[in-house]
């Protein structure tokens, strides 16, 4: 056996084992690395229960609206299956949107209210002129209403 | 003894030697300066003037252009360098540490235009200039491979063992690179998903992904021009006597 | 052609900071790395130059 070939050899065990370990680790790890929780999974408890953590889903349609002191936004964020209410004071993003995706960092109150220190607005992966844009949702919307017929 | 095994009994690898290497190297640098000058204006063309708005994020979006390119080349690099330095482990070829050495600052830099355009696109977007997901975190850990990887080779005074040390960070650091491309399927992240896989059809209108695609292949010339005169001086440097002679400068 | 006029392609819809600042440190990275490697290069050269003499 050339020396080159065991170099090759002991190269490959290692490789092999590191990646196994990664893969361990990663493992462990999934469950911290998450940047946000579901409404779903904060239902469940499986968000922290004191301190502050994020929320991420989609902003409800028809949910977002001004409270009467004039600086809060209030709105709901929903994951389809699960709803919160948020409360938040500040400029919210230019994406920010009803129907689109939100991450909102605070914590719940006492009323099960989640008060946002700050909004984020998460977007999809889609890039299309708003010509395209407006086409695929009149096609869209044109499906629905064939569906309920 | 190892060096005179590699050199006679492997001819297949002729171009393996620096000797070799470096008239060719010097012929191929201009053929992909023109090609990423070409490239290069061309995407921006495509991408500031042709591309149209896009339908959420407006002018905004523009910034992919620089963004997406220097994001792969930024992952893509970091490998190409860790199969150099493995090969240069495997067969203790000179050739391959100095391609590894020479891979290591144009990763680097892309890396950090990718996290600055990253930024400069967050802010206004996500309303932050950065956040603690698995997609950013881990782009920041390959900057910081990168950085570990000559500071490492900077520190050793020994060229060889330099090299070897480094090498194997190189190749343990690799692990990370699958670890950024997958951490927005594998978390929760605020960076979305990938618009262009293997895996599926893009989601993109065929326009922006045509300027994109030219960036990213001007960007790739750019990486190959560059990378091949840094090899050269990297020749040079390593062993300026035996130079002289072979190159009969 | 996507623009009416040079103000409106230099205002990039109000993203103009953010646009144009991505696109100004990616070719100015860029143009630097080529910069730092052409200072290396002559460095080299002038090297290679005393050894031969």
């Amino acid at each position: 056996m050339k020396a080159r070939h065991k170099r090759f050899g002991l190269i490959a065990v290692g490789l092999i084992l590191l990646v196994i370990a990664t893969v361990l680790i990663t493992k462990s790890f999934k469950s911290n690395l998450v940047f946000f929780f579901t409404p779903t999974q904060v239902e469940k408890g499986e968000a922290p229960k004191s301190g502050s953590f994020r929320i991420g889903g989609l902003v409800e349609n028809g949910s977002l609206k001004r409270l009467p002191d004039g600086l809060h936004v209030q709105f709901k964020v929903t994951d389809t299956a699960k709803t919160m209410l948020v409360e938040y004071k500040g400029i919210l993003p230019d994406l920010f949107k009803e129907g689109k995706g939100v991450v909102a960092e605070g914590k719940l109150n006492a009323i099960g209210v989640f008060e946002a220190d700050q909004v984020l607005a998460k977007h999809d992966e889609n890039y299309m002129p708003p010509e395209a844009a407006a086409a695929l949702k009149a096609a869209k919307d044109a499906k629905a209403k064939e569906d309920t017929k | 003894m190892k060096n005179l095994d590699t050199k006679t009994s492997i001819n297949w690898l002729k171009y393996a030697s620096p000797k070799t290497f470096y008239p060719l190297a010097g012929k191929l640098i201009p053929w992909c300066v023109i090609g990423a000058v070409g490239l290069i204006v061309y995407g921006l063309y495509i991408g500031l003037f042709v591309a149209p708005t896009d339908f959420q994020q407006g002018e905004g979006y523009r910034i992919i252009f620089v963004h997406v390119p220097a994001a792969w080349f930024s992952m893509f690099l970091y490998l190409l360098m860790a199969m150099y330095a493995g090969l240069g482990l495997v067969l203790n070829a000179r050739l391959s540490y100095m391609m590894a050495t020479a891979i290591a600052p144009t990763g680097a830099m892309f890396t950090l235009v990718a996290l600055v355009t990253g930024s400069l696109w967050g802010k206004p977007m996500w309303g932050a200039w950065w956040v603690w997901d698995a997609r950013l975190t881990s782009e920041l850990i390959l900057l910081f491979l990168y950085i570990g990887y000559f500071s490492l080779q900077a520190a050793i005074d020994d060229k060889n063992r330099a090299d070897k040390a480094s090498a194997v960070l190189a190749l343990v650091g690799a692990i990370n690179v699958p670890i950024i491309y997958f951490s927005v399927k594998w978390w929760n992240t605020l960076h979305q998903g990938a618009s262009v896989s293997l895996m599926k059809a893009p989601a993109m209108a065929t326009v922006m992904l045509k300027g994109m695609l030219v960036m990213a292949i001007g960007f790739w010339l750019y990486s190959i021009a560059v990378i091949l005169i840094r090899v050269r001086c990297e020749i040079l440097e390593r062993d300026s006597k035996a130079a002289m002679f072979n190159l009969g400068l | 052609m996507q623009w009416h006029s040079v103000n409106e392609f230099l205002a990039m819809g109000g993203y103009a900071f953010y646009v144009w600042g991505s696109f100004g440190i990616t070719f100015g990275c860029m143009a630097f790395e080529l910069w730092l490697l052409k200072k290396r290069s002559q460095r080299i050269a002038q090297a290679v130059k005393q050894e031969a003499f």
